[in-house]
């Protein structure tokens, strides 16, 4: 299958502390990748860094087929916080990469209009952000990305700001939106449950810089429920993670007494 | 009970208050008038103060008003657009609210002249800091994961500026107007004062000369009614703008 997106021999560094180093990645079309690591080891820098708002200093970062320097515009941002403008409607916030690429007002909240019911968002159209939940503000924010019209979505830690409840009814949504839309889900996470549950694999972020990341396969079958969690093969990954990152935050611990 | 009517039991209850205070004490009419006297005063003294003095006042204090919010806001954007503008002008923004502007108000009307110019200079000299300072303040304090969204989307700078820098100054620039109307109406004031024909504040000095004190009172009170308006009106666009600020607040408590 096609790449999605691909870095070869990727620098970067950040203001003087190297970042990455030789980095490869790639995310084939379709595919549901998780990036787990420590805080601070630069997922976030990795983001800017696909989204086009940095540049590498080295190596390359294909997008599709041809190698892109300008990439702003053609991935999906889903943050964090999800950043609904306060002073636009649901329907207004939603159609605002519409907007940005050109297309007329009226057609682009007829085109969010259509998209709201699979949503559950109907009723909503035409509120405000302050009026919706948590859990309904970031499915406008995963529509907003999403019609940032493009095939690959970068989704960072879209969950962490929800409660437990809605946190596992989200990551049950999110796996139907992904296998309803079809596009190329790469997501940062700090849960190791969230980061093997939804993925096709799971990427290991150790390092400083980040060199080799370290791949897993996610093989429990789809699809998968919040229930899948304990599966044997489920356990398995988790400890092998869990193993993966401790390990890693004693050695940065020790490098940091010695330094 | 709504808020309305708490406000007008309040505003009656004051009015009553000062008119007992003024007669059971017997306080002279020419230090305090009685309401009663004051309103006695402004039916009396209608055709001036409406058709003449408060027209002239309001003139000068739309006009300077106007004058204000047009550059005080081209001020506000060309800071954030240039960063040499900013270096250059920010300056003077800051030390402007430390100066005493009463103190300056003379100078501008020796350079603008006694005539109408002149009032409408002095209040323009009230009114420009607060809405430039406000303005720029908004459009510094866009939330800067916001903008880095939009830049994501490919938005252009001219695009980051009106879907998102601007409406998101707008609560800023607001309360900055809300400042410039009440202090429009004293910038005007004082202008009178300086050397005026006409004009609420021109009359209530004369007045005050007189030892006229109902009809001072009259004219203050006009000139507190046109802050007062200004202010509310000021509101309402706001609101009018911005619809997702209604908020639902309990009737009653």
């Amino acid at each position: 299958m096609r790449d999605q997106l691909a870095f070869s021999n990727v620098r970067f560094s950040y203001t003087g502390t190297p970042i990455l180093e030789d980095f490869d990645l790639r995310v084939k079309k379709g595919e549901f990748v998780s990036l787990i690591g420590p805080s601070g080891i630069g997922k976030s820098t990795l983001f800017q860094l696909i989204a086009g708002l940095l540049q590498p200093e080295q190596g390359e970062i294909r997008l599709g087929e041809e190698r892109m320097e300008q990439r702003l515009g053609h991935v999906g941002y889903m943050p964090q916080r999800d950043l609904l403008m306060p002073w636009r409607t649901i329907v207004e916030n939603a159609a605002l990469p519409l907007e940005i690429k050109g297309v007329s007002k009226k057609e682009a909240h007829e085109r969010v209009r259509q998209e709201l019911p699979r949503y559950g968002l109907q009723e909503w159209a035409d509120a405000y952000p302050a009026q919706l939940s948590g859990g309904m503000r970031q499915r406008v924010s995963f529509l907003r990305a999403l019609l940032s019209g493009t095939d690959l979505m970068l989704l960072d830690e879209p969950f962490s700001a929800l409660d437990g409840i809605t946190r596992l009814d989200m990551q049950e949504w999110l796996m139907e939106k992904w296998q309803e839309t079809g596009s190329t889900m790469l997501m940062i996470t700090h849960d190791i449950d969230e980061a093997i549950l939804l993925a096709d694999r799971v990427i290991v972020l150790l390092g400083k810089p980040i060199r080799q990341p370290i791949e897993l396969h996610v093989s429990i079958p789809r699809p998968r429920t919040v229930g899948s969690r304990n599966q044997p093969g489920f356990l398995a990954l988790r400890e092998q993670i869990w193993t993966l990152l401790r390990t890693e935050q004693s050695r940065l611990q020790t490098l940091g007494r010695e330094a | 009970m709504t808020r309305g009517f708490w406000f007008g039991t309040s505003i009656a209850l004051f009015f009553v208050a000062w008119e007992a205070v003024c007669r059971l004490l017997a306080v002279p009419p020419f230090i305090l008038p009685p309401p009663s006297a004051v309103v006695l005063a402004l039916w009396e003294l209608r055709d001036a103060l409406l058709g003449l003095h408060l027209w002239a006042t309001l003139k000068e204090v739309l006009l300077g008003l106007s004058v204000s919010i047009v550059f005080g806001v081209l001020l506000a954007f060309a800071m954030k657009m240039s960063r040499v503008v900013e270096r250059l002008v920010y300056p003077y923004i800051v030390i402007s609210q430390t100066v005493p502007i009463i103190a300056l108000s003379p100078v501008f009307i020796l350079w603008f002249g006694y005539d109408l110019s002149g009032k409408i200079a002095v209040t323009i000299l009230f009114t420009f800091f607060p809405i430039v300072v406000n303005t720029y303040d908004g459009l510094r304090s866009t939330d800067k994961e916001m903008l880095q969204l939009l830049k994501t989307m490919g938005a252009t700078r001219w695009q980051m500026f009106t879907k998102l820098q601007l409406p998101s100054s707008l609560p800023h620039f607001f309360s900055g107007l809300k400042v410039a109307a009440t202090y429009s109406v004293a910038g005007a004031t004082i202008g009178e004062w300086l050397g005026a024909s006409e004009g609420l504040g021109y009359f209530g000095r004369r007045a005050s000369g007189n030892f006229q004190a109902p009809a001072l009172f009259a004219s203050v009170l006009l000139l507190s009614v046109l802050g007062m308006l200004l202010f509310w009106l000021v509101g309402r666009v706001e609101r009018r703008l911005s619809p997702h600020t209604k908020t639902k607040r309990p009737i009653s408590r």
